[in-house]
């Protein structure tokens, strides 16, 4: 299933305008907000991966 | 360098005194290569690259850090995002045990040699301290790879506590010369965190302690920093630059320029001709991939593979072929042990 993400996964605000510096982050920056519902998620890094979770909408791994 | 002293032969006095001698510069000579205009970096990186070929030989030490306990941090460190007294995105939470044997597995098959366990916090508790004995065993029946900790300010039970466990490296930066340090943290003093290193060193741990460059700091407090860490004579200097971390009081500060960070890696060489340099956070921001492999040939000789701790590095891969593209052998275990 694709979702449809309305919230910016650096800043946490609405994929409204811009997110370019937020779109920079992201590539030293796991994703810190869900994409869906804009909740701070728990973020684990270790040396190869990462883990975020949301507590409504799961967890996502990069 | 003295004000009569041409760039060039200041450079042959630091050649004479650190290639030949293998004593590290003093305060003012180390400001003297901060200094120096950037037609003379490469000059300066090529004299460090001989002191570390010299002195430290040609292997690279590759290491992972991973992060027991992230966020929630009581201390107010103005460049940090674990810290709880910020608005950052970053949450607290733990690593479970078997995820961080799993994370020390995979660090080691990129060919690292040491595995660091980090925790945001002022120093350890009993559960924390319980949980790093718990995790050096895991990690110890189920991988080869040296076990640092990064927990903090130690009191010398907890330091004889993780020498006793095998730990064989501690690292607790100072993070910037003791002169700029209230101005970067106010809930605990310098002070504290060199005793907590005396500690370390006492218990016949290995002594890491670097810091971050960036954080506003003069370049004279960055050479007051370079010598300070060379009277602690640390095993390990982890070299960071400042990545401006949202929410955090120093989140909007300038991301330092590429020809200054390698000025720096240079000149903290050349205080520290006999120590590991490591390429730490931030290398990804200020110097890119072109800049990462001047600093490999400018004085650096280790770097952290893979992410940091609430941050991406680069693919641990891109750093072994680097190594590899340079020439580099990794620091085998069985030399470290």
């Amino acid at each position: 299933m694709v979702v449809k993400e309305e919230f910016c996964t650096q800043c946490g605000g609405e994929l409204e305008g811009s997110h370019a510096e937020c779109a920079q982050a992201a590539e030293l920056s796991p994703p810190r907000y869900c994409g869906e519902c804009g909740r701070r998620m728990q973020v684990q890094v270790t040396p190869l991966h990462w883990q975020a979770r949301c507590s409504v909408h799961g967890e996502i791994v990069g | 360098m003295t004000t009569i002293e041409s760039p060039q032969d200041f450079l042959a006095r630091a050649r004479a005194q650190v290639l030949d001698q293998g004593v590290g510069l003093n305060q003012d000579d180390v400001l003297g290569v901060l200094q120096l205009g950037d037609e003379w970096v490469p000059d300066v990186l090529a004299l460090a690259h001989d002191v570390r070929m010299k002195w430290c030989g040609p292997t690279v030490e590759v290491e992972g850090i991973v992060s027991l306990k992230t966020g929630g941090c009581p201390e107010d460190c103005h460049f940090c995002s674990q810290s709880g007294q910020f608005a950052s995105p970053v949450r607290a939470v733990w690593l479970d045990i078997p995820s961080l044997v799993e994370a020390a597995k995979e660090t080691a098959l990129t060919g690292a040699t040491e595995f660091c366990i980090v925790a945001a916090v002022r120093g350890p508790d009993k559960k924390l301290m319980d949980q790093i004995g718990q995790a050096v065993k895991a990690i110890n029946e189920a991988v080869e790879i040296n076990i640092s900790c990064s927990l903090g300010m130690l009191t010398p039970e907890q330091a004889h506590e993780l020498s006793a466990m095998g730990v064989h490296r501690y690292n607790h930066n100072l993070e910037t010369a003791r002169s700029y340090f209230t101005n970067v943290v106010t809930t605990h003093t310098w002070d504290e965190r060199w005793e907590t290193l005396r500690l370390v060193h006492a218990e016949g741990m290995e002594v890491c302690c670097g810091g971050i460059v960036g954080l506003g700091e003069t370049l004279e407090q960055r050479a007051e920093f370079a010598v300070q860490l060379a009277e602690l004579n640390p095993a390990e200097v982890p070299l960071n630059f400042l990545n401006p971390r949202p929410g955090t009081p120093f989140g909007d500060l300038e991301v330092m320029d590429g020809k200054e960070a390698l000025r720096t890696i240079a000149a903290f060489r050349l205080a520290l001709p006999h120590t590991i340099l490591r390429f730490a956070g931030g290398r990804e921001l200020t110097l890119g991939d072109l800049g990462a492999q001047q600093g490999m040939l400018g004085g650096i000789n280790a770097v952290i593979v893979g992410n940091y701790l609430t941050t991406l590095g680069r693919p641990a891969a891109a750093d072994i072929d680097m190594l590899l593209e340079l020439n580099m052998p990794i620091k085998s275990l069985t030399k470290t042990l």
